[in-house]
């Protein structure tokens, strides 16, 4: 029986006294995933004979005193819209059917330059639209704690891959929740990080005015390890933050004397979330309240807003982002059946891409299409600059924001696919912090009928140290992040 | 009145390059109305004089030097393509008759 990978501080620590090597770490992922991930379905395309060769090199470096970074050796998998060069990246799509990457993900090339070994991709829903890995053209990725349920999405495989034990690290990316809800769901630590900290050149565009790549781990303090390799300038990403690498594990000294927690009174006031829940992230505040820090309520009134805020821009954006697949340069094409170039692209596009992608590409076209621009992409827009109000006022009171990351634990596969609202409202607590750029983390913080729930701390933007010293003080002084699922 | 009709989301489409069977064309009017109505709660808030924003960071463009930089080469950048001659990206031919929606 192969036994869930460690936690990579504790793997840092086995390969440094000699206990392990990077070879035996890639091997025990895929032991591990043989026995599991047939139920699970996390992984797409395993590198095994590749990362078992980038351990052996690795091992060598340590033999030779040449590590590159704590990263060095340890295993990692990526989500499917972060390309690295020579290998599949499909963002579980048909429309990227058998494409490769010739190049690689400003992430990809920092976690190799670190030493990392990336072992493979993970599942996720098509194009990241989705908050269940339900609309992946490979099938859904299942939760661990239930296999009736999904594992969040749409970074659920990398979530799920990480609390199913299979690797230590994973990353995935967030344009209005998708690592941090798969993390609440699976029970590990996810963060978005704050808007251009980590470069987004090789992340397959979805939202671009809101997407983010970020880790995924057992604990804060191993992403903030990660994250600090992923953070940093990059020419490549105009918009990525002109600031050197963050050092922010070297923040997470367990000190919370002092801190202000804000607490948003309408959170309460949200339909349909679960009062444990609710009394969950209450207990995770107390506990950082006897650890010496302060709790006050805070108002984000256009918060109600947010949700509806954020479908309209994140589709208008998508839909400019997504006419480049169009069976031309590379990924799948439709016969045009010898009527010329549109029909192409429009056989290309109907069969390529799934049902949430057309219904969010439909969205978009017509959230800016004549006559509607102002009553509802321009309207979005407006909303958004009034939240990013309601957050400056509130962070002028308190240093981080504490809520539930998701109102309700994991549903089950099937749930919310007939019905696309429905999901959408998955994303209620989350979607703020992609629409004003800030820190987002979320930790495990108790259980529900035996499934994870999760705490998300926010913070100001560019205060990603902060966001995961509280994570970090919060994780010493309880144990939720140490339970593992029942595999 | 409905806040987005069949014939509209059939127009939307074809902006998009999709086409829709009738099955999907039902299924997406009712769901884009649904998503619709939800979004109208956005009418209830006064709006007006506020700035709409597009980027949450006033960043300035950052212009590099202007050298000559390597790119992608021409192989691996028809390395994917579903159609190539070996130089050029291949499309089916586009006819005189082909009208832009």
């Amino acid at each position: 029986m192969a036994a869930p990978i460690a936690s990579l501080i504790e793997l840092c620590a086995d390969l440094e006294s000699g206990r392990s090597s990077a070879v035996a770490l890639v091997e025990n992922v895929f032991a591990r995933a043989d026995e599991v991930d047939g139920a699970l379905q996390t992984l797409l395309h395993p590198r095994r004979a590749a990362a078992l060769e980038e351990a052996a090199v690795s091992d060598a470096r340590r033999a030779a005193g040449r590590l590159r970074s704590p990263l060095d050796g340890i295993p990692i998998a990526i989500k499917d819209n972060i390309v690295q060069a020579g290998e599949p990246a499909s963002c579980a799509s048909r429309i990227l059917e058998g494409y490769r990457s010739p190049f690689s993900a400003t992430a990809v090339e920092r976690l190799r330059g670190a030493g990392a070994v990336i072992v493979a991709r993970t599942n996720m829903d098509e194009f990241a639209m989705g908050s269940s890995t339900e609309n992946s053209v490979r099938g859904p990725s299942r939760n661990p704690w239930s296999l009736e349920r999904t594992p969040g999405g749409s970074s659920g495989g990398s979530a799920a891959a990480v609390s199913a034990g299979i690797v230590p690290l994973a990353l995935g990316s967030d344009t209005g929740g998708s690592i941090r809800q798969p993390a609440s769901f699976c029970g590990v630590v996810g963060m978005k990080p704050t808007y251009g900290r980590v470069s987004r050149r090789g992340l397959v565009a979805f939202a671009s005015s809101l997407d983010q790549i970020g880790p995924i781990a057992r604990s804060a303090r191993d992403c903030a390890l990660l994250l600090d390799v992923l953070s940093g300038a990059d020419p490549g990403d105009s918009t990525a933050l002109p600031e050197a690498a963050l050092e922010s594990h070297r923040a997470l000294d367990g000190d919370v004397s002092g801190l202000r927690i804000g607490l948003p009174k309408e959170i309460r006031e949200t339909p349909g979330v679960s009062p444990e829940v609710l009394t969950k992230v209450e207990e995770a505040v107390a506990e950082l309240e006897r650890a010496g820090a302060r709790s006050l309520e805070v108002s984000l009134p256009h918060t109600r807003f947010a949700l509806a805020t954020y479908y309209l821009i994140s589709t208008a954006e998508a839909s400019g982002n997504l006419a480049r697949f169009d069976g031309v340069r590379y990924g799948f094409r439709a016969s045009s059946d010898g009527g010329g170039v549109t029909p192409m692209y429009e056989r290309t596009r109907s069969a390529g891409f799934g049902d949430e992608v057309k219904r969010r590409i439909l969205l978009g076209t017509f959230a800016l299409s004549a006559g509607y621009y102002d009553a509802y992409y321009r309207k979005a827009q407006q909303l958004r600059t009034l939240l990013l109000r309601d957050f400056e006022a509130a962070f002028q009171h308190c240093d981080v924001l504490a809520l539930p990351t998701t109102p309700q634990p994991a549903f089950r596969i099937g749930e919310k696919t007939g019905e696309p609202l429905s999901m959408y409202l998955t994303d209620v607590f989350t979607v703020p912090a992609n629409l004003t750029g800030a820190p987002g983390v979320s930790l495990p913080c108790g259980f529900q009928d035996g499934l994870p729930l999760g705490l998300q701390l926010m913070g100001r933007p560019l205060e990603d140290a902060t966001v995961l010293r509280v994570a970090d003080a919060f994780q010493r002084r309880s144990e939720y992040h140490l339970q593992r699922p029942p595999l | 009145m409905p806040r987005i009709t069949r014939e509209q989301v059939l127009y939307t489409a074809r902006l998009a390059r999709l086409r829709l069977t009738d099955d999907e064309a039902r299924a997406m009017t009712r769901h884009l109305e649904a998503i619709l109505d939800y979004a109208a709660q956005l009418e209830t808030v006064d709006t007006e004089g506020v700035e709409p924003m597009s980027h949450v960071m006033a960043l300035e463009t950052p212009l590099r030097s202007d050298a000559p930089q390597a790119g992608l080469s021409a192989d691996d950048a028809l390395a994917n393509a579903p159609g190539s001659d070996g130089t050029h990206f291949l499309v089916p031919k586009i006819l005189d008759s082909e009208t832009q929606a």
